[in-house]
């Protein structure tokens, strides 16, 4: 080691030190400030998300290919329960355009023509999933180029699927609900009570649900399968966003609140195309 | 002048080794995780150098495959550069146990390495939100993880050595040649 060290260079020693002190001033300013990443960010946009982009199109197109030798029958088979489910579904427009019909007029009346669910979107895949094992972050194909910013909520199948945390060129970063750090204030949408739904790596990993907690519900309204979209009284997400349905209920122990756990609407472990809404709720703007 | 080249070329192929092992860990291995894990390539390869080619070469590996990580992870910047480097660090310790055919110290220190990841993960980044139930994740996280970054690391390992014997042989043989002249 000692003779080693004259060789030149800086003893390792040394290096450590430095290097130890400049991960810790970097770890303070990142709380503080929000940094993250900087003049690396332009690095990891011309070198990592081009190949993760190339490397997830043919990743995809083999999952198609090998998605295609469906045999015979069962084509014909899904053929069939398809056509059922047209007819079925087709019954249902026709009704369900009578009551829009009935729905837009009495929105005129009370002049609440402004719907929530026409949020502006745009379509993003996934290119990259996670760096580690306990968070359940993934990478996006697009950036602020697309104007993407942070705090956009993220879509999908119907249902939120998280929330853009940091935005490079090309990509953005989202941070999903069920992570173990995502808290979203929530509403049973049957009985308008708030509760916040928080996401959890130990309830996900071993039965697919995430966790709500502080429900109000004095009068034992709410029953398992009632849908929980996002409250309007959140500060970052929209509202009116589904995020599954509740699995189960049980009282706290403080006999105020309750909590328990639904399953979401978004499947997270075959998600590969998302929408991030680019619209930003107003209070965070507001900011 | 040749020195410089040398130098150049060495960080220009761990940069191209880190550079494949996190698009194989992100974009490929993860298409095909085991049990809700996804292997941790990028700790073999750091731990791999730590104790191929000593302290400096595991600090500096570690703390750009940390900053790397900590570009897309979301959490605290400079978090996993830290932990990397002193992963690095500990396996650079080893250099003087290395022989590179046998098979049972590098598989040891990744795995240990792996374990030390997952544990610190979990106190620094769980804890403090009070999630208390270690067997839980211990079980369901850091174990599975374990196991399969050992058993891809059998082929990160075996790569990672041959290339550097690759460059060693032929950089004697540049040097051979000079002193010819």
């Amino acid at each position: 080691m000692r003779q080693r060290k004259s060789g030149g260079g800086l003893a390792s020693k040394y290096l450590l030190t430095i290097l130890s002190i400049f991960c810790i001033m970097l770890l303070f300013v990142s709380y503080s400030t929000g940094f993250s990443g900087g003049p690396l960010e332009t690095v990891a946009n011309h070198l990592f998300i081009p190949m993760q982009k190339g490397i997830d199109y043919i990743g995809s197109s083999i999952a198609y290919s090998s998605a295609d030798t469906k045999s015979k029958e069962e084509l014909i088979k899904e053929n069939e329960e398809l056509q059922a489910q047209v007819e079925s579904l087709n019954a249902q427009i026709d009704s369900m355009e009578l009551k829009l019909k009935e729905l837009d007029e009495l929105q005129e009346l009370y002049d609440l023509d402004k719907s929530y669910y026409d949020y502006e979107t745009t379509g993003a895949r996934i290119i990259g999933r996670g760096t580690t094992n306990w968070f359940n972050t993934f990478t996006i194909d697009k950036g602020s180029k697309d104007g993407i910013k942070v705090n956009m909520n993220v879509i999908a199948d119907g249902g939120l699927v998280g929330i853009v945390v940091s935005v490079g060129d090309s990509y953005a970063v989202v941070r999903s609900i069920i992570d173990d750090t995502s808290n979203v204030s929530a509403t049973i949408s049957s009985t308008d009570d708030n509760c916040i739904v928080s996401g959890s790596l130990e309830n996900m990993a071993s039965n697919n649900l995430i966790n709500f907690s502080n429900l109000y519900d004095e009068e034992d309204k709410v029953a398992i399968g009632d849908e929980i979209v996002t409250s309007n009284i959140s500060d970052k997400y929209l509202p009116g966003l589904t995020i599954g349905y509740v699995s189960s209920v049980t009282p706290d122990d403080n006999d105020l609140t309750k909590s328990g756990t639904l399953t979401p609407v978004v499947d997270f472990r075959h998600l590969s195309d998302v929408l991030v809404v680019l619209q930003l709720k107003e209070s965070y703007k507001v900011e | 002048m040749n020195d410089f080249k040398k130098h150049l070329r060495r960080i220009s192929i761990i940069a191209l080794i880190i550079f494949i092992c996190y698009i194989l860990q992100t974009s490929v291995l993860s298409r095909y995780p085991l049990s809700g894990v996804t292997p941790n390539i990028l700790i073999c390869v750091v731990a791999t150098y730590g104790f191929m080619k000593g302290r400096r070469y595991g600090i500096l590996i570690g703390f750009c495959t940390g900053l790397l990580l900590d570009i897309y992870s979301g959490v605290l910047f400079g978090l996993y550069a830290l932990v990397y480097m002193y992963i690095g660090l500990l396996n650079g310790l080893f250099k003087k146990q290395f022989f590179g055919d046998d098979l049972r110290l590098p598989m040891i220190l990744i795995g240990t390495s792996d374990l030390i990841y997952g544990v610190l993960s979990y106190f620094v980044l769980f804890t403090i939100r009070s999630q208390k139930d270690f067997s839980f994740y211990f079980m369901n996280v850091i174990m599975p993880e374990v196991v399969y970054t050992l058993v891809v690391s059998i082929f990160v390992y075996y790569a990672i050595l041959h290339i550097n014997n690759w460059i060693e042989k032929f950089e004697k043989k540049g040097s051979d040649r000079i002193g010819n002249y």
